[in-house]
Parts: C-alpha cells; structure tokens; sequence
C-alpha cells in the first residue's frame, strides 16, 4: 500500500528488451508464456462467456416474458438455465477475475512475471477445451445438461449422454483453476519485490491471494463429487443411493463444502478491485488497510464451515440448522467491517465520478442489497419459507451481477488505459453505467417480490399472480443484455485507439502498476523496484 | 527470450501447455464418448498425447534445470507449487473420507431410524439394522465378506512405511555425497512401491472372486474401492516420479545442495504414505 516508490525506472528496464517484444501472428497468443498476453486472453474468453451466458438468460426472460408456454419447451429451459449458470460462474466470472490477475498481480507486487509461466499458459487453454466440451452437449441427442448447475443426484443421473461430457468439463475447470491459483500464491509468496513486505500489498493482491487458498482447498472437493456422481451413473457405485447405504444429501454436503467458498472465490477479488478503485477517486487512503485485510481471511475462513445453509430444507438435525444459522449470521461481520470501510473512505474524500467510480459506488449500494437478503436466507425459520423461490435467484443475482460483475467492469475502466494505452471514452462509459444500472435493478429487483409471493425458481412457466412482475423482470433483463453490447463496443474500441493515456492514467491511482508506460510494457519490472 | 545469469528464468513461448490440453481434451471427451457406447480410440489416443506432453514437458524441464537455468528463486518456487498441489490432493481424498465418515456415522444410522428417523425406517426399509460394513437396505450387490485388516492391509502398511525410511536414507546419501546409498535407497523404495500396487492388485482379485465384494456392493464397496483405487493410482504415479529421479540419479543429476526434483518425489510420496494410514485405520481397521 505504499505510495512510496523509489522511481525504479521500467522505461530502461524496458528499452534494454526492445528484442523480446511480443511475437507476431496467432501463435503468439496459443504459446505464450507472458503474463499480460495470458491476461488478455482470460479476459476476451470471460468477455466472450459473458455474452453467451447473457444469451441463454434471454432464452430464461423471453420465456418468463409472459404466463404460458410460448417459445421454449420446458426440458429446453432447463437446459438454458443449468448451463447459464455454469457457463457463467466458470466461463465469465472466474476467469475474468484470474485474467486481472495475471495482469495485475506480477505488475503489483514488481514481479517480473508469474512465477510459472508455462503452467499459467496451461491454466488457460485448458478452458476453450472444456467449454468446448460442456456446450457441444447442447448438439447431442438429449440436449445439454438441464438438472441445475448444482447437478443434484438423483435428478442429475437421469441426464442423457451429456452426463460424463459435464463432469469431465468440470475436471478440467478444477484443474484449470487449481493450477491458476497455485501460479498466484507462489507469484504472491516468492516474486514479490524487495521491500514488498505482506501488509504493503494492494488490496487487489491481498484478496486474491486468499481466493486462490479458497480455490486450491475447494476445486479439488468438487472433482471428488462429481467423480462420484460419474461412478455412481456408470460404474454401480452406491454413494448417492440409499437402498446401497448412500445418501443423495451426502452429494449435498459435498458440492456445497465446494460450492460455499466458491460464492467467496467469485466475490473476494471484487472485493480487492473496489478497494483499488474508490481510494482513487476519493483521493485518500483506504480507511482501515489491515481490517480489511483480516475482514477477508475471517470471511475465507467462516467460508468453510456455513455451507449446510444451502440445504436447512433438506432435513437435517436441528443441531445442525442452529450450527449453521449461527456460523452463517456471522460472515455479517466482516462483511460489514468491509462496507463501512468503503464508506468511509468516501467520506469527505475529495470525490470524482469517473465510470470506474460509478461502478464501485454501485456495487457497495447493489452488493450491500444482496449481502443483506443473504442474510434473511441465512436464517433457517425464514430460509423455510424462501428456499428455492425467486428470492433467492434475486439474492444471488444482487451478489454475482451488481456484485461480482459490475466490480469486473469497474476493473476494466479502471485499467484499460493501462492495458491498451487509450482512454475508453468517458460519455458512452457513463452511459453504459447509468443504461446498466437502471435495467439490473428493474431486472432483478422485482424477483424479491416474486419469490416473497411464492414463485418458485426454475420453471418456465407460472400462475397468473406472477405475471406483472415477470413482465417488468423480462423488460429489465433484456434493456441489461442490450446495454453489454455497449460495452463490447467500447471496449473493442478502445483497444482500437483513442485518447492517450498518461502513465498515471487516474490523478488518485496509488500503486506500482501507475509507474510503468501506458500501455503497459510487454515485460514489465525486469530488474525489481525497491519499495520503501 | 535470452537468460540474463542470475535473474529469475523466464521460460520462451511453449507448445507442451497447448498439446496438454488437446491430449487431455481427447482423453475426457473420448471417455465422455466411450461411456455413452462409442469405441475406446479417442481416449487412448488422447492418452498417448498427454504422455508425450509429460515427457516432453518435464524433459524441457530437466534440461533446462541441468544448464543451470533455475536460479534459488525459481527453485523456491517449485517448492511452494509443489506444497500447494500435494494440498490440493489432499482435499481430493477429504472428498472421499467425508463421504465414509458421513455413511457411518449419519446417514448410514439414520436409514436404521436413529436420531428421529424411527418412521423413515419403519416405511422405507422395515426391520433394516445399519452396522459398517455396510452395503445398504437394499443388499445392493449382494452378500459379501469384509476385507480383513490383518492380512495383506498390515503388511502393505509396513512396506510403505519400510519405503518412506528408504527414501529418507537415499536422501542422507545425497546430502552426503554418496551415489550408491542415494541409487541403492531409491532403487529399494521404487520397488517396494511397486511390491505395494502388486499386493494391492492380488487383493482386489482377491476381494472379487472370494468375498464377492466389489465396486458395486453398496457404500462399503463404494468406498473401499473408490479410496483405495485413488490410492492405489497416487502411489503408482509417485513410484513413476520416484523411477524418474533414480533414473536421473544414475545419469549423475543432483546435487548435495541442488535437488528439488528428489525432495518433490520424495514430499509426494511421504503424502501417500500418510493417506495410507488413514486407508488403513478407517476403512481396513475400524
């Protein structure tokens, strides 16, 4: 967090490379081993499943548009749903924030790349194939996977062929992701800069640096699961089957001792770019560095022991109901410890709204939303009442989208003048902030309502109560949808040209990353800065 | 890129990452596609693929650690890459003990109405009594006969404990300078290792033809053979790893000081080690 940098100049450092510039061609992109190339590509992949998610939720709206089968038949909209959800969570949301990772991480600490750049290679390529294998099931006899991104057995053991192709396009997003994380710990461990010392890091590496515990602890219980979800469809095992003395609620456990840290593994890195991003624009210092630096390992820590709160209605002991409730209310805590740190930092900082500005200002409003209905579900008595209706599509919607994704936007205008050299433009940035925030709320906001009324998740159909607000939800969604391709063009265009940008790109910007050219150099930090 | 002495390795633009993914592509889709009735040609052609991307990959590797490319950070960094994937491994195999331990101890007892389940007994599988082993109300697989410990278990035991005070020895020999304690003590513990999967292969053909227990006896069968048959997997990778550095051994690599290869061989095997025992207490013992 130091401001302090001696000015180590990367200019020369960069000059004495000029021979080692990028090669040319598409090769260059499938073998390279460059931090910053890699972190394009994770992001242009993310951008990319952002936009067929986002397609297969128009699917979701087009059908909810009114009562009445009209467009989709229902096994289809289950399929649309299910593989919004995992294309989403591990095509556009995870890959996004590891793609800031390897831009950002190496530059942040002066290191002067990732500590294993081959394997980070690796990381990456491994997610076409296996996107390739999961959405090819949706030209299979029998369609794509439509039992919910959860894959609950028994439901998920009756799929068709698409079964094994699921799974093992998991195996693959698991090795994806440990690999990815471990190259982020080691880089965070051993290539920080001299003087780099933990409680200097920027916020954005203190976060993800926790994620990738998370996920190195998480993937793997996740591969476990569904390999039995495999053994057990095609090999006779009884795991999930209770005449051989299983328990379908056994697969339960198992995904959500995955599936809850996975909900802090989408949302920590978010967390680490607002707390870049608001300092800037207030102009002051982030109000409590340390706090929320411990706020963060207390949050990855309760991660791990909540996760039975997605099943209080599956019938467990009330011992357990109360364990759970208890540890859950908890995470409130360190949550709070964050936004209130948010908020005062803004206080009586000397405030700008750029569109990264506006973006993370939303998201401490929009997330808090969310973080607060989580909270309701939290409790197991009302969670009774809101399990697996609407509500609980609003909540996580509030938390992944004007959560998870609008803090990835907010981290593209952020540092797109770093990354391509250009100002984005401010006008349509703005535009596509104020267009995006309207509809998202319209969006989802109406979903609270539905699911308080009784509208179950997942149907592509319903009662005749439900129609206004569906009709409001659809409208919003599509407006949201329509708005990203605004965003698709801005960004295509600043990468393109534009104004240029300084070095310091934002008057505020604090950090190692603002002392390198814009664009960044293609080998940034060869020899280390010295930190003070 | 060109090495500057001294300063951390960067390695040049690579194709192993690229053919890693095509074979692991081929080898996943190919058994997707075997398990829904097509034929076995993709897997294994994926699975050449991938074990030339392994000799490729980790051939690069060590040639480029024999010239002396990797620097003490680098070697670090192997160390904590190293640390954080035998975690990783970890939590794999916690998957699978969670799932014993929540069959013994909760949902196995609750099918046999303990807790409030007295009427999920009563209606759904009357007069079921749940004791481990266990293959369920259903006598899912048919009866069968518990694998006992002290047989082949114990003595598979006391092999790998024998290997991890090999490894250990051949590591002293290193340290010291002496070629023929580091090749003797790696020679002893690759071939207990593979003495081990040899036991353990007498003994699933064991479990299959006398006890009729197999895979598809109920949970106990799931379990038994599911944490064993990973088991038995890790063992046989980390004896290749172990094989590898005896190899390079012989060809003269490592050094006193200088060794990350042979102490990565020898943390992921001391791992198995560890996951044996608990193999052995929790589902041959207890």
């Amino acid at each position: 967090m130091s401001s302090d940098i001696t000015a180590n100049d990367t200019h020369h450092a960069h000059d004495e490379h000029h021979d080692h510039g990028p090669p040319s061609g598409l090769m260059r992109w499938v073998l390279t081993t460059n931090h910053k190339d890699i972190g394009t590509l994770y992001l242009l992949f993310a951008l990319l499943m952002l936009l067929v998610g986002g397609a297969l939720a128009m699917g979701i709206r087009l059908e909810l548009f009114e009562p009445g089968l009209q467009f989709i038949n229902p096994d289809f909209f289950n399929q649309l749903t299910t593989m919004h959800a995992l294309i989403m969570v591990f095509g556009a949301i995870m890959p996004a924030f590891v793609g800031f990772a390897n831009w950002q991480v190496p530059m942040m600490v002066g290191a002067p790349d990732m500590a294993l750049p081959r394997m980070n290679n690796w990381s990456f390529w491994i997610l076409p194939f296996a996107f390739t294998l999961l959405i090819s099931t949706f030209f299979m006899e029998g369609g794509a996977p439509a039992a919910g991104w959860t894959m609950y057995p028994p439901l998920v053991l009756q799929g068709a062929g698409n079964v094994p192709f699921m799974i093992f396009a998991v195996h693959l997003l698991g090795m994806s992701s440990i690999m990815g994380a471990i190259n982020i710990i080691v880089t965070i461990v051993n290539m920080r800069a001299p003087g780099m010392t933990l409680l200097k890091m920027p916020l954005f590496v203190w976060t993800w640096f926790i994620t990738a515990f998370l996920l190195v602890a998480a993937m793997p219980v996740f591969a476990g699961a569904v390999t039995m979800l495999l053994t057990d469809r095609f090999f006779e095992t009884s795991f999930f089957n209770a005449a051989g003395g299983g328990d379908p609620v056994l697969y339960q456990h198992v995904f959500w001792f995955f599936g809850h840290p996975e909900v802090y593994i989408m949302i920590l890195p978010a967390f680490g770019i607002v707390s870049q991003i608001i300092p800037t624009f207030a102009r002051k210092k982030l109000f409590g560095y340390s706090s929320m630096v411990y706020a963060t390992a207390a949050i990855a820590f309760l991660s791990f022991i909540v996760w039975a709160h997605h099943m209080f209605t599956v019938g467990m002991p009330v011992a357990g109901e109360l364990y759970f409730m208890y540890a859950t209310v908890m995470i409130a805590v360190p949550t709070a410890v964050k936004v209130f740190n948010w908020t005062a930092t803004m206080w009586r900082g000397a405030m700008t709204f750029e569109t990264p500005m506006l973006w993370s200002v939303a998201f401490v409003f929009l997330f808090t939303i969310g973080g607060f209905t989580g909270l309701m579900l939290g409790v197991a008595p009302a969670d009774f009442q809101y399990h697996d209706s609407y509500f609980v599509v609003a909540h996580f919607h509030y938390v992944l989208v004007t959560g998870a994704l609008f803090a990835i936007i907010a981290g593209v205008y952020y540092w797109l003048p770093k990354w391509t050299g250009n100002m984005y433009n401010e006008k349509l940035g703005k535009l596509h902030f104020w267009l995006s925030v309207i509809s998202v709320n319209v969006l989802f906001f109406p979903q609270h309502f539905l699911g308080l009324a009784g509208m179950p998740r997942r149907i592509p159909d319903y009662a005749i109560q439900f129609a206004d607000w569906n009709f409001w939800s659809s409208i919003g969604g599509f407006a949201f949808g329509l708005s990203q391709i605004l965003f698709l063009f801005i960004v295509l265009k600043t990468i393109k040209g534009g104004e240029k940008a300084t070095d310091e790109v934002w008057e505020g910007a604090d950090g190692l990353e603002w002392t390198v050219a814009s664009p960044a150099p293609y080998h940034t930090f060869a020899t280390a800065p010295e930190i003070k | 890129m060109s090495h500057e002495q001294g300063s951390y390795y960067l390695p040049a633009p690579s194709y192993w990452p690229l053919v890693g993914s095509i074979g692991l592509f081929f080898m996943l889709g190919g058994f997707a596609a075997y398990l829904g009735g097509a034929s076995m040609t993709f897997m294994l052609i994926g699975a050449v693929i991938l074990i030339v991307m392994l000799f490729g990959w980790f051939g690069t590797v060590i040639r480029e650690s024999e010239a002396s490319m990797y620097n003490a950070q680098v070697d670090l960094s192997f160390r904590w890459a190293m640390m954080w994937f035998i975690f990783s491994e970890v939590m794999f195999f916690a998957a699978f003990f969670g799932a014993l331990f929540y069959a013994r101890q909760l949902s196995g007892p609750w099918l046999g109405g303990a807790g409030n389940n007295a009427m999920t007994n009563e209606l759904l599988w009357p007069g079921f009594e749940f004791l481990w082993p266990s293959n369920g109300p259903g006598n899912v697989g048919g009866d069968f006969k518990v694998m006992g410990a002290w047989g082949i278990p114990a003595m598979n035991t006391l092999i790998l404990l024998t290997s991890g005070v090999t490894v250990t020895w051949a590591h002293w020999g290193l340290k010291k300078g002496s070629r023929t304690q580091l090749i003797l003590g790696l020679f002893l513990t690759v071939a207990l290792g593979f003495i081990f999967v040899g036991f353990q292969a007498y003994e699933y053909g064991h479990a299959y033809t006398d006890l009729n227990l197999k895979l598809t006896t109920g949970m106990y069968g799931s379990t038994f053979f599911m944490l064993t048959g990973f088991h038995g997997l890790h063992v046989s990778v980390g004896a290749i790893m172990l094989l590898v550095v005896l190899m390079r051994a012989i060809k003269g690599h490592f050094t006193a000081e200088k060794h990350f290869a042979f102490e990565a061989a020898a943390w992921y095997w001391h791992f198995v080690d560890v996951v044996w025992l608990g193999l052995f207490i929790f589902v041959y013992w207890l």
